[in-house]
Order: C-alpha cells, then sequence, then structure tokens
C-alpha cells in the first residue's frame, strides 16, 4: 500500500529535502500519522491542536481535494499520489 | 517636483511581513505563507507613525492622479511603475438608483481602469514594482482572465519576461487580451482552482515572481487604493454600505483595510461601513458558508458565466465572511440569468457596460434593496471591477439586434416605424 507524497517547499527541511517520499498508508489520517513517525514534529505543522489539518493546507489525493472525498478519513489505494498544497489566492 | 523628489527619498514605509494568523514575523522577501508555523498568509507590516508624519489631505490631492498617490501606504521601497493606473471615476447613480429605490447610489468604475480595464491593474502594478526590487526577471500568475492581461502588460511595459496560465475555456476577448503583449501563455485544461494548484509548483521550481503566489503579500495591497479613492471623491468621507465581488475574497478585506487604514492615519471621521459580498450561484463557496453560519469554506467546482470570480476555493473566504458579519452586511448570490440582466441595468441607466462580475454585484445589489437588506438612505458604493467588453459571450444572446436597412430613406421610415411598435 505505497502512496507518493509531494512535500512543499516549507516542509521539506523535515524531508532532507526530498520533495516526495513514499510511505504505507490507507487513510490521509494515517499517512499524517506515518509522515509524523519518519519524520518527527511533521504532525504538528500540518494539523493544529486537534489533530485537524490547517485551514489554510490544501491536500489533494490523485489531484482530487480530500474536501470533495472523506476529508481526513479519505482511503488511500497503492500507487495513489498525494499533495500538500499551501492555499493561496488571486484571481 | 520637490514634493516627489521628498517622497520618493524618504524610504519605505513598510518594515516586513508577519503571518495575518499567528502573527510570526517575516522579512519582506518573495513569500507568502507563513512557513515555519501554521501555512497562514502573510501580510506587510507598516510603520504608520512614519506614514501619518509624511501624509495628509494636501499631500495626497497634490500626487498623481494613479494608485501612486497613495504610495506611502504601498509596499514599494523606490520608483514605482506607474502606467497611470487608478483613480478611476466614481460616479454618482441617479438613474440605477431610482430604478432600484435608493436615495443615494455610486457606481466605482474599475471597467476603465488603467492599462487592462480592470481592477488587476491595481494590484499588478504594486506587485510589479515589488518584483523588481526583488530582482525577478521572469514575472508570472495564475489567473481567470482579467489578470493575466495586466500581468502581460504591465511586464510589457516594464521590459520584464512574463509567462501566464489561464484555465483553457477562458472568453476570446480575455485571451487575445493577454496574447496581444505576447508573453507565454499557458492555457490549463483545468479550472482556475486547478491552475492555482499547479502555479504552485511551478513556483516552487522555477524561481519566477508569481504575482498572487509569492508576491502576494504586496499585490494584495495593491486593492486597498480602491477604499482609499472612494474615500477622496466622496469628499473625504465613508460611504455606509459597500457592495463589491468576491472571487477570493481579498478585494473585499483590503477596501475594508484601506477605510481602516485613513482613519487611523486621521484623514478620515470614523463611521460605520457596512460591508456587503456578492457571488455567482454558481460558484459560491464563501456565500454558501455565510448563509450557514460557517466560518470555514468548503470547496466548490465552479459552473457560472461569472468567470472572472469563479474561484472554487477561495484563500481569503473566512476573513470576507468574518468582516460582513462584524459590519451588519450580508453576502448574497446570484443565478446567471440574473448576473446577465445585471450587466443591461447598469449599460441601460448609467452607460456603463460591465463584466460578468460586474453583472453579480448589480444583480446582488438590486436583491439585497428588495430584501430591505440596503437602507434606502444608506450612500451606498457598488464596486465594478471589469469591462464588458471583454466578455461578449455573456451577452450576446441577450441583447437587441440592429435594424439591417438599405440606403434610403423609405427604408429607414419603415425600420422606425417597426422600432417604435416594438419599444
Amino acid at each position: 500500500m505505497a502512496v507518493q507524497v509531494l512535500i512543499p517547499t516549507p516542509l521539506q527541511k523535515f524531508t532532507n529535502d526530498e520533495a516526495s517520499v513514499s510511505l504505507e498508508a490507507a487513510s490521509v489520517d494515517a499517512l499524517i500519522d506515518a509522515l509524523d513517525g519518519r519524520y518527527p514534529g511533521l504532525k504538528g505543522r500540518l494539523c493544529d491542536e486537534a489533530g485537524k489539518l490547517r485551514r489554510f493546507l490544501n491536500v489533494y489525493v490523485n489531484s482530487e481535494d480530500i474536501r470533495f472525498l472523506d476529508n481526513q478519513a479519505t482511503a488511500l489505494s497503492d500507487g495513489d499520489e498525494v499533495s500538500i498544497v499551501p492555499a493561496v489566492a488571486g484571481g | 517636483m520637490t514634493a516627489t523628489l521628498s517622497r520618493s527619498t524618504a524610504g519605505p514605509t513598510f518594515t516586513g511581513l508577519r503571518c495575518k494568523e499567528c502573527g510570526q514575523p517575516y522579512e519582506a522577501g518573495a513569500r507568502h505563507v507563513c512557513e515555519d508555523v501554521c501555512f497562514g498568509p502573510l501580510e506587510v507590516v507598516y510603520d504608520y507613525e512614519a506614514i501619518k508624519g509624511r501624509v495628509s489631505r494636501a499631500t495626497i490631492e497634490a500626487g498623481p492622479a494613479s494608485i501612486w498617490r497613495y504610495r506611502e501606504f504601498l509596499p514599494i521601497a523606490g520608483d514605482p511603475i506607474d502606467v497611470g493606473t487608478g483613480f478611476t471615476p466614481l460616479l454618482k447613480a441617479d438613474n440605477l438608483a431610482k430604478r432600484l429605490g435608493l436615495k443615494s447610489l455610486y457606481i466605482k468604475n474599475d471597467g476603465v481602469n488603467m492599462p487592462t480595464l480592470s481592477f488587476k491593474d491595481r494590484v499588478v502594478s504594486v506587485a510589479l514594482t515589488r518584483a523588481r526590487e526583488l530582482g525577478f526577471k521572469t514575472v508570472s500568475c495564475a489567473s481567470t482572465g482579467n489578470l493575466a492581461n495586466s500581468t502581460a502588460a504591465i511586464a510589457a511595459h516594464a521590459g520584464l519576461e512574463c509567462c501566464v496560465f489561464i484555465p483553457s475555456d477562458l472568453e476570446l476577448g480575455k485571451v487575445l487580451g493577454t496574447l496581444i503583449y505576447n508573453p507565454t501563455l499557458m492555457a490549463v485544461k483545468g479550472n482556475y482552482d486547478q491552475v492555482n494548484r499547479l502555479c504552485s509548483e511551478v513556483a516552487n521550481t522555477y524561481g519566477w515572481g508569481f504575482v498572487n503566489i509569492n508576491l502576494r503579500p504586496y499585490y494584495s495591497e495593491g486593492s486597498k487604493t480602491l477604499g482609499y479613492e472612494v474615500i477622496e471623491q466622496l469628499g473625504w468621507e465613508l460611504p455606509d454600505h459597500i457592495v463589491a465581488p468576491l472571487a477570493s475574497g481579498s478585494l473585499f478585506t483590503k477596501i475594508r483595510k484601506g477605510f481602516d487604514e485613513f482613519i487611523k492615519c486621521g484623514l478620515v471621521d470614523e463611521k460605520a461601513v457596512r460591508f456587503s459580498g456578492a457571488q455567482a450561484e454558481g460558484c459560491s463557496p464563501i456565500a454558501q458558508a455565510f448563509a450557514e453560519g460557517r466560518d470555514f469554506i468548503t470547496p466548490v467546482k465552479p459552473n457560472t458565466i461569472a468567470k472572472s470570480i469563479a474561484i472554487g476555493n477561495p484563500a481569503d473566504g473566512p476573513y470576507a465572511i468574518d468582516i460582513a458579519n462584524r459590519t451588519g452586511g450580508t453576502i448574497a448570490a446570484v443565478n446567471d440569468t440574473e448576473i446577465v440582466e445585471g450587466i443591461k441595468l447598469l449599460a441601460e441607466t448609467e452607460g456603463v457596460f460591465t463584466e460578468t462580475a460586474g453583472g453579480t454585484t448589480i444583480a446582488v445589489l438590486k436583491k439585497l434593496v428588495e430584501q430591505g437588506r440596503i437602507n434606502p438612505e444608506e450612500r451606498t458604493v457598488a464596486y465594478i471591477t471589469g469591462n464588458g467588453l471583454k466578455t461578449t459571450e455573456a451577452v450576446v444572446d441577450a441583447i437587441g439586434q440592429p435594424y439591417t436597412i438599405e440606403a434610403q430613406l423609405d427604408s429607414f421610415n419603415a425600420a422606425w416605424q417597426r422600432a417604435q411598435a416594438s419599444v
């Protein structure tokens, strides 16, 4: 159940400058915990004290915003690509 | 000349950046999110005491007829790129007011802004001035159309390389209005939110200045001038109520910031101003959240003719909701038919041809009056942010046809009778 995670630049200092990492996880929540297991402290950057993803972060599974899926309970399958992207504005 | 010289040599009035959420400070570089703590948006920090010491109504009135008359309130260090942006007309809209049942209505018409006929020229003038100061050679943006026009045009004037990204289904006028300046144009198969996401990844790897991404703290400040100008054009007074379109929500929050800064610096007397926002039903995540009493946004997938405001995941949405709630305003949405009717109503009553975002604003204005949410006695300003000639597709099937006649008086007489009969 390996998934590929794209790490945004500001968080690459946690991942030894790796822009993409491969992890085993069955859901987005499990993925966050797995990331924190490998890179201690990362969960505290992604989530608030209640474990909820910070509101200015967007997480996509295979280019779909997880808010259109099951949010942090969204299931992951082998080969999925997960991107973490800070929100931007414009028009 | 002396005044201009002393202003430009007095040094910048901003001191750095700060996270709007958690307050974490950052240097004034090309960055837009709170990378060290919470990923909240960064905003510019000013030395308001220094600004107060330098500006007065008189110094502003003596400045150029552009946004740069307010340069002390804008985050640039040196000379601006001045393409005549800003100081657009504030039109007293008596015909439209009468039609709607209002007593004091004004239209702030950025459909005639320079150089590309939308409010985006304000934000891009600031962003590219700052991009040049930060040493960027190539500038870029993710755009629903107007921003692409503006970035390409002002980059051409400033001699900067330009590569811009748009959704591939934009109106022809907006595509042409970018290509004419000869940038590299990427038409992305996807909606604006997908374009924006791609650009976030490009910004991370190519080292370009993206006006709405890594230059966003500077860029967004340009919208404050829409607040300053209305105050000055109302004879240094605040209005009672404003209605503005909501896309990302940034414009709305910056008009408010502009009002607050002029109060803070003693340029206008404090007064409560109600803020109401307009969205298209086919992309109304902020209006939906407001109606449901939420303070967070659930993103949507846009499906509306109002493409210039079709942002399904609006970053400043929570701030826009907060402002509407705190000021006693509201946020409402109208459907595509009402938007077209709004465009026609403004054109027929005031001679102003706006694009779909403006149609949305006028249609929401009408709806709020009908619902009793705007008091007829309130001095109300509606912000028109773009020009109708860019989105003719939106109205082509909803307007009249010409009478095609022979070059003979008989032919004209017959056609004139038909025209009179159809009124």
